[in-house]
C-alpha cells in the first residue's frame, strides 16, 4: 500500500494547536509497537502550539526509515478539524483513507473578519471518501470534550489490523488513572461511529 | 524498548555514560533533552541564564573532572559561541558534550543555520545521530571520544531527530568517579603565552579524531549499486534510504572532522557522488574540498532552504512522485495566535494604538507582531529589544519621531536583555521598555528562570527581585503595573513614553495564562444586543472573539474565553458583560 520503499504504512495526524493530537499519534505508536512493528513519530511543536495548525506523523512497519509525510503519501490522513482536513487534502495517498471530525475551528484572520472560512466542505470531502465522526458529540457523551481525541483514535483503530484489546492496553497505560474509563468509552464510540456509517453505505 | 524522542535518547544516553551534571538554556527543539535529563538519577541539571553561561559551566565541571552535558538550540550555540571557541584549546577533563538541536525549516526559530559551521570554525568535533536509538548510541560514544580525545564534542541534531519518536534499548547506567583535577595553567589558562602551544596541541588532537573517523563505526559505508553513491547525515540519511533505495550509501555519523579516506572509497566504487543534505551546502563543501567530484542530482538541485523529504529527493533525482489531490485554493492560513487570557494582549494593543516604534524580543509575544495587534516593529534575536531600541533613539536623536519602545519577555531579560538594560543605562540612553513578566518562559513550555525561582529539578531557589535589578542600574523611573487593566496599561505607556528625556521601565506583571489557571473561576464573557458592530474588540485577536460574517457583530465562543475581562473595557457600548452563573 504504502509508496515508500520501506513499505510502511503512513498516518497524518492534522489538527490545531491543543487538540491532543500528540497523545493519539502515541497511542498509535505504541499499539503498533506492541503489535511488534517498527514505528517513528515525528512532531512539530514550540511556537506552533498555540492555535496554529500542527500534523504529527505516524509511519510503522517491519522497518521504517523516513519519518515525515511527502505530498501524495499518507495512507491514512486522520483530521481533527475540516478546515485542517482541506488544508492536508494534498499529502493524501490514492486509496487513501480520510478521516475527519466534524468541528470547524476558526483561524484568527476569519475570527477578526479579514478571510472566510471554506464553502462547501462537507461536499468536497465526501468527494475524497471521508468519513466524518462527531468526536466532540462522541467525547462529550463519554464524559468529556478533552477525550475527542481518543473518539479520534477510535475511528482509526476501526480501520486498522490491530486487536482492540492491544489498543485498550495501551490507553491504561498512557492515560490519567481516573479518566481510564472515559477513555476507553471515547475510543469505542469512535470504533463504533466508523462502523455504523460503513453499514449505513 | 522504550519510545523515546531523539531528545529524550540523548539525554538517556548522557545518563547511562555516567554524566552527572547537566546545564543549558531551553529553546526547541532541544529544550526536553534536559528536562528529561534533570528527571533521571543520581545527576544534578539546571537552567542556566544562558547558554554562554551554560558553557562555561559545563567546562569548569570537566575541568573538576565530571562528565558533563550542556544543551541549547542553534541560535544558543551562536550566545556560547565565545567559550566553544577556546574549550576546544583546553579540552577537557572529564568528557564534555554539547547539544546543538538545528531547525531547517524554521518551525519555531528566527533563522536556519548549520550548527557545523560553527564546530568547524571552534574545531570541535560532530556526531550526527539520524534517529533515536543512535541518538542514545552517539551521545555515548561522543563522551567517551572526548575524554579519548581531549576534546568537548557536539552531538548535532534537527528538528527530526530531536521530535522524532522510535524505539530505542536502553542500558544502565555506569557510575564514573571524578578524574582527579591537577591544575596545570598551560591547559586551563588561555592566556598568549599558553594558548600558542594548545593550538599546536589542537590541531594534533584533531588529526587522532580524524583517523578514529576513517574506522569508527559511526561513519558507515553502504555499498550498494554502482550507479549512484550519495553522502548523507542526519535525518537525510533516512530519507534517501527511502528515496534511492539502491544507492550505495557513505552514512556520515561524524561530520566533523570528515573521514575523507571513506569517502574516496564511496567515490571508487560509484560512477557519480552526491551529497545529500538541508538547509545549507556544508556536508557537499567538505567533500569537495577532498577533490572527488560531487555531481548535481540530475533532474535538478536540491534546495539549500527548508527541509528534506524523500520526494523532495525523488524529484531531484527524476524519479516519479505519487499523484497528490489538488491543493484546495481557499483554505485561511492558521498562524498561532496569543492564547484567551494572555497578558501581554493588551500592551500591544496599546503601544500599537500610540504609535509606537516597538522593539521586540523573542518568545511567544513575538506573536504580539502579527494581526490584529500587529504591535511590533522589530525582532533579532534574545536581548535585541533594548539594545535595538537604543539603536533606534540614538539615529532619531533631535528629530521628531514616535516614542521609540523596547518590549521582552522576562526570561529573555535575564538572558541577554539585563547586559543590554546595562549598556544603554550606562550610555544615558533615552526610551522606554517594558518588561512582560508572565513569570515563566513561556514559549518552550514553561521553564524556571531567574525571576520565577523555579529551577529545573524544583530545588529551593531564590526569587530574583528583577524591579530591584533595575533600579540598581540607576534607573529610577520603574514601575509595575497589571497588564489585564486596559486604563493602567494605558495611563503607564502614556506616562512613561511622554518622558522623554530619560530611560524608562515599566514592568507589566501577570503570571502566563497557561501556567497557573489564572481565571479559573470565573465565567466568560458574552456579547450583548447592544453591540453596534463596530469592530474594535476583535481588533485585540482574542481566539475567543469572532466578528459574524453577516452582520458584523461581535459573538464570544464561551468554550475558550477564560474570563479574564480584557475585551470588556473596549466596548464604547458596554455590549461585553460577564454571563453571570456560568462558571466553566
Amino acid at each position: 500500500m504504502s509508496v515508500y520503499s520501506d513499505g510502511a504504512t503512513t498516518v497524518l495526524l492534522a489538527g490545531v494547536g491543543g487538540q491532543g493530537t500528540i497523545l493519539a499519534a502515541d497511542l498509535l505508536a505504541k499499539t503498533a509497537i506492541s503489535n511488534g512493528l517498527q514505528v517513528k513519530l515525528s512532531e512539530i511543536h514550540g511556537m506552533a502550539q498555540r492555535g496554529g495548525s500542527v500534523t504529527t506523523v505516524v509511519r510503522l512497519g517491519e522497518q521504517v526509515h523516513s519519518m515525515v509525510c511527502d505530498r501524495g503519501s499518507a495512507d491514512y490522513l486522520l483530521c481533527f478539524e475540516a478546515t485542517e482536513a482541506l488544508r492536508n487534502l494534498p499529502f493524501l495517498a490514492q486509496n487513501g483513507k480520510l478521516l475527519v471530525n466534524d468541528v470547524s475551528i476558526k483561524p484568527l484572520p476569519v475570527l477578526t473578519g479579514k478571510a472566510s472560512m471554506p464553502k462547501r466542505v462537507h461536499e468536497r470531502l465526501g468527494e475524497y471518501n471521508a468519513q466524518l465522526v462527531d468526536a466532540n458529540k462522541h467525547a462529550r457523551e463519554a464524559g468529556s470534550l478533552k477525550c475527542a481525541n481518543v473518539v479520534l483514535l477510535g475511528a482509526l483503530a476501526a480501520n486498522m489490523p490491530f486487536s482492540m484489546e492491544s489498543w485498550e492496553e495501551q490507553i491504561r497505560l498512557k492515560v490519567p488513572p481516573k479518566t481510564i474509563d472515559m477513555n476507553i468509552d471515547a475510543f469505542h464510540r469512535g470504533v463504533q461511529s466508523v462502523a455504523s456509517e460503513a453499514n449505513r453505505s | 524498548m522504550q519510545l523515546l524522542s531523539g531528545n529524550e535518547a540523548i539525554a538517556q544516553g548522557a545518563w547511562e555514560a555516567g554524566a552527572r551534571i547537566g546545564v543549558g538554556y531551553p529553546g526547541t527543539p532541544s529544550t526536553e533533552t534536559m528536562e528529561s535529563f534533570g528527571a533521571k538519577e543520581n545527576v544534578y541539571a539546571e537552567w542556566c541564564a544562558n547558554e554562554k553561561v551554560a558553557v562555561e559551566v559545563a567546562v569548569g565541571a570537566s575541568a573538576a573532572g565530571a562528565r558533563v552535558l550542556a544543551t541549547m538550540k542553534h541560535v544558543g550555540v551562536n550566545v556560547a559561541a565565545d567559550p566553544l571557541y577556546t574549550a576546544a584549546y583546553t579540552g577537557v577533563n572529564g568528557g564534555l558534550v554539547v547539544l546543538a538541536a538545528d531547525d531547517p525549516g524554521m518551525h519555531s526559530s528566527q533563522n536556519e543555520q548549520d550548527t557545523r559551521f560553527h564546530a568547524q570554525g571552534a574545531h570541535i568535533p560532530v556526531v550526527e545521530p539520524s534517529d533515536s536509538a543512535e541518538a542514545r548510541e552517539y551521545t555515548m560514544q561522543a563522551f567517551e571520544a572526548s575524554e579519548r580525545f581531549d576534546i568537548p564534542f557536539f552531538v548535532r541534531s534537527t528538528v527530526r531527530v530531536s521530535h522524532a519518536k522510535s524505539p530505542v534499548e536502553v542500558g544502565e547506567r555506569v557510575e564514573r568517579d571524578l578524574i582527579p583535577y591537577e591544575k596545570d595553567p598551560s591547559k586551563w589558562v588561555m592566556m598568549p603565552a599558553y594558548a600558542k602551544p594548545r593550538r599546536t596541541s589542537l590541531d594534533a588532537r584533531i588529526a587522532q579524531v580524524a583517523q578514529w573517523a576513517e574506522t569508527s563505526p559511526l561513519n558507515r559505508l553502504e555499498l550498494n549499486d554502482t550507479s549512484i553513491g550519495v553522502i548523507c547525515a542526519g535525518a537525510s540519511y533516512q530519507y534517501v534510504r527511502d528515496a534511492l533505495p539502491n544507492a550505495s550509501i557513505l552514512k556520515l555519523g561524524i561530520t566533523w572532522p570528515i573521514a575523507t579516506g571513506l569517502i574516496a572509497k564511496l567515490a571508487n566504487h560509484v560512477d557519480a557522488l552526491y551529497v545529500v543534505e538541508e538547509g545549507s551546502d556544508y556536508l557537499s563543501m567538505q567533500v569537495k574540498a577532498t577533490s572527488v567530484t560531487v555531481s548535481e542530482p540530475p533532474a535538478h538541485a536540491l534546495p539549500k532552504e527548508g527541509e528534506l523529504t524523500p520526494g523532495i529527493i525523488r524529484s531531484a533525482f527524476g524519479l516519479a512522485l505519487p499523484e497528490e489531490l489538488p491543493t484546495q485554493q481557499d483554505v485561511p492560513g492558521r498562524p498561532p495566535a496569543l492564547c484567551a487570557g494572555c497578558p501581554h494582549r493588551l500592551v500591544f494593543k496599546e503601544l500599537s494604538r500610540a504609535k509606537c516604534i516597538v522593539t521586540g524580543d523573542i518568545g511567544c509575544y513575538t506573536l504580539g507582531a502579527l494581526p490584529p495587534l500587529a504591535g511590533m516593529d522589530s525582532t533579532l534575536d534574545m536581548g535585541a529589544s533594548i539594545s535595538m531600541a537604543h539603536g533606534f533613539e540614538l539615529a532619531l536623536a533631535g528629530t521628531e519621531h514616535h516614542p521609540v519602545v523596547a518590549v521582552i519577555g522576562d526570561s529573555t531579560f535575564g538572558h541577554s536583555g539585563f547586559t543590554s538594560l546595562l549598556s544603554t543605562a550606562y550610555n544615558k540612553g533615552a526610551g522606554t521598555i517594558c518588561i512582560l513578566d508572565n513569570r515563566t518562559t513561556g514559549m518552550t513550555g514553561h521553564q524556571g528562570n531567574p525571576f520565577n525561582g523555579i529551577t529545573l529539578q524544583n530545588r529551593p531557589s531564590r526569587e530574583l527581585d528583577l524591579e530591584g535589578m533595575v533600579r540598581s542600574l540607576g534607573i529610577s523611573d520603574v514601575q509595575v503595573v497589571n497588564p489585564n487593566n486596559m486604563k493602567d496599561v494605558r495611563a503607564a505607556i502614556k506616562g512613561a513614553t511622554s518622558r522623554t528625556e530619560e530611560l524608562s521601565v515599566i514592568i507589566f506583571r501577570s503570571p502566563c495564562v497557561l501556567l497557573k489557571k489564572v481565571f479559573e473561576r470565573q465565567a466568560p464573557y458574552t456579547i450583548t444586543s447592544d453591540c453596534r458592530a463596530c469592530g474594535v474588540c476583535v481588533t485585540l485577536g482574542c481566539p475567543a472573539i469572532a466578528r459574524i460574517e453577516e452582520t458584523g457583530e461581535a459573538c464570544i465562543d464561551p468554550d475558550q474565553c477564560v474570563g479574564c475581562g480584557q475585551c470588556q473595557a473596549y466596548c464604547g457600548f458596554g455590549a461585553i458583560v460577564r454571563m453571570e452563573g456560568a462558571l466553566r
